[in-house]
């Protein structure tokens, strides 16, 4: 207990820190309880309602086929950030492995980083439309398809961080040791890569967010009845000029879950590094 | 080759080269000694001359690209990896740099305990704890720092780390790669004196890497000079110090400073111009371009490493030039 307390404290002594912290929990609880409490149907559509603006009944205004914005956000972060977290979770895993074995083994290094090259030169939207398209179109094809087109860029970071730590002397202390080559890929270079890992974990994040609204937009990203903020922007689009709430509301939502994760992910970046660390 | 009669260690022949084609780099090129049980050897030569090469190659840090190395009498130049693995708790190496040859992100504790680990020498967490103990007070560390981290250590508490860890496993020998050459001149003697200590208490075999003149003479019983990947000489320390054969250890041992304004030579051979590039070396002696007494045959002909003395071995073709007296007639 003392050990979690210290590690809280540490991590929330920046107080923006705090903040962001308390903005996630907070959006994740929303995201997570309102739904099953509430009763509230974020689908029921109200034609007399559409496009009204923020009042003291829809806080954030109406859609265009009547719909509460406020409602239809809270809903929507359910998807968005499950969409952001799985997309980031499964690029971040595959990436880091292909990185790892392209860095550290020599004669993997081509074939891998060829077909990662092959797969960064397509454009990142060309490839989820094409993903999704041929997968269908699903929440989970969704995530699949954006972990694909992530996977290239963590696994360049963690090949090029790879490089450098792979020749660092202290791998070579592990070799003279005898260490096993598993181990020291595990226990010598993969802590050492925390870092540019996490930074590219909340980064994707966002991105994924975000990508699933342009997909969706494109008509290729989730099914239209699931509410995330994605779709929201996207089916708003043609009435920002009427409506700006129809698409500022989720935007904002997006923006400041994003910032929230980056900057929490920094707070545990800085964390993990025990030369940032001061002594207890 | 050289006199030695009971080798812990023999390389024969040994040759690195880096990069393939017409011009490969010959960072070392043809080298072969020997140490005894229980010496240790001093390796001195200038910044490329290839000596952490050599040290890295003896413990299969680095493969050989041809030559033998015989450890214990066993051939380990071209075993494989997995072969070289029981081995490795008996020869280790302690590197130049303590501030990249330790772990940012492990404990002390977890950095000992590997090397223990995995050679099987602790059983139990109880042993494994006093054994960690052992090792930090050992080096001179209280037992208390085996749970902080690297970076709360100074340059000269990490490199005790570094010897912590390499005798751990309880090595019969011991390559130790400019071990000082990163650590401030009052810490240097520290150090010194802890591998003095450690060496004679264990028995130890040591490859001593360096370019500090002084502290190999401190601490060597014999010492090569090593020059673009080529013997030059090979003498006991008294010998080489005092009587230098090759021009170029002569050059070497001019250039060090010397404390008293009075013994100082007036007329020091110091050697002029840069070490040539170990892709494209001279023709015949390697040092010949800038050696003061060289002469047209030295262009010609590879000088073979021969005994001038018992014990003696220079690789020159000037045999008429006098052993030059570096030392002041007070020593």
């Amino acid at each position: 207990m003392d050990q979690l307390a210290y590690v809280l404290k540490r991590l929330f002594s920046r107080r923006i820190v705090l903040v962001a912290a308390a903005v996630l929990v907070a959006v994740t609880a929303l995201a997570v309880f309102f739904p099953m409490f509430s009763g509230v149907d974020p689908n029921a559509i109200s034609v007399m309602e559409r496009l009204k603006a923020p009042s003291s009944e829809h806080w954030a205004g109406t859609d265009e086929l009547g719909r509460d914005l406020s409602m239809r956000i809270v809903y929507g972060s359910r998807y968005s950030i499950m969409i952001g977290i799985a997309t980031a979770f499964f690029s971040v895993i595959a990436g880091t492995a292909l990185g790892l074995l392209a860095g550290f083994f020599k004669k993997l290094d081509a074939p891998i980083m060829r077909v990662i090259d092959a797969m960064m030169s397509f454009p990142d939207i060309l490839l989820g439309i094409s993903l999704v398209s041929i997968l269908g179109a699903s929440l989970w094809n969704v995530v699949l398809a954006l972990a694909i087109v992530y996977t290239p860029r963590v696994a360049r970071v963690v090949r090029a961080s790879t490089l450098v730590i792979r020749e660092l002397l202290f791998v070579d202390a592990a070799r003279a040791l005898g260490v096993s080559t598993p181990r020291i890929l595990y226990a010598h270079i993969l802590p050492n890569l925390m870092s540019p890992v996490l930074v590219q974990l909340t980064f994707i994040f966002a991105y994924a967010i975000l990508a699933e609204a342009g997909l969706s937009f494109l008509g290729v990203g989730v099914p239209p009845e699931i509410p995330t903020w994605g779709t929201m922007i996207a089916s708003s689009l043609q009435y920002a000029d009427r409506a700006f709430w129809t698409i500022v509301f989720p935007g904002i939502a997006i923006i400041l879950t994003a910032l929230s994760l980056q900057i929490v992910g920094d707070g545990v970046r800085d964390l993990l590094d025990p030369k940032l660390r001061k002594s207890a | 080759m050289n006199d030695t009669a009971n080798p812990l260690i023999e390389v024969r022949g040994l040759r690195k080269y880096f990069g393939a084609g017409p011009q490969p780099v010959r960072a070392v090129d043809g080298v072969s000694f020997a140490i005894r049980e229980g010496e240790t050897l001093g390796l001195v030569g200038e910044s490329g001359s290839g000596k952490s090469t050599i040290g890295r190659m003896l413990i299969r840090l680095l493969d050989p690209t041809e030559g033998q190395i015989r450890f214990k009498d066993r051939d380990i130049a071209h075993i494989s990896q997995r072969q070289m693995r029981p081995l490795r708790s008996s020869m280790q190496i302690i590197f130049q740099d303590p501030y990249a040859s330790l772990n940012p992100r492990m404990r002390i504790r977890q950095i000992l305990g590997e090397a223990l680990d995995t050679h099987g020498l602790a059983k139990g967490k109880g042993e494994r704890q006093a054994r960690i103990a052992e090792l930090l007070d050992l080096v001179g560390l209280r037992p208390e720092y085996a749970d902080r981290y690297p970076h709360e250590f100074s340059g000269g508490q990490r490199q005790r780390i570094g010897v912590a860890r390499a005798l751990a496993v309880e090595p019969s020998f011991i390559v130790a790669d400019e071990p000082l050459s990163a650590l401030d001149v009052s810490i240097q003697a520290q150090v010194v004196n802890l591998l003095c200590d450690l060496k004679d208490r264990f028995g130890l075999t040591m490859l001593f890497i360096s370019h500090d003149l002084d502290v190999v003479e401190f601490l060597c019983d014999r010492v090569i000079v090593l020059y673009l990947g080529k013997i030059m000489e090979i003498a006991p320390t008294e010998t080489l110090y005092h009587r230098p054969q090759h021009p170029y250890t002569q050059a070497l041992l001019a250039a060090s400073p010397i404390p008293d304004p009075a013994q100082r030579h007036k007329d020091r051979p110091l050697l002029v111009g840069d070490i040539p590039s170990p892709a494209n070396p001279p023709s015949g002696c390697v040092f010949r371009t800038r050696c003061p007494h060289a002469l047209p045959a030295c262009a010609e002909t590879v000088p073979a490493l021969a005994e001038v003395a018992p014990g003696h071995w220079k690789a020159c073709l000037r045999n008429d030039l006098h052993p030059l007296s570096m030392k002041g007639t007070s020593q």
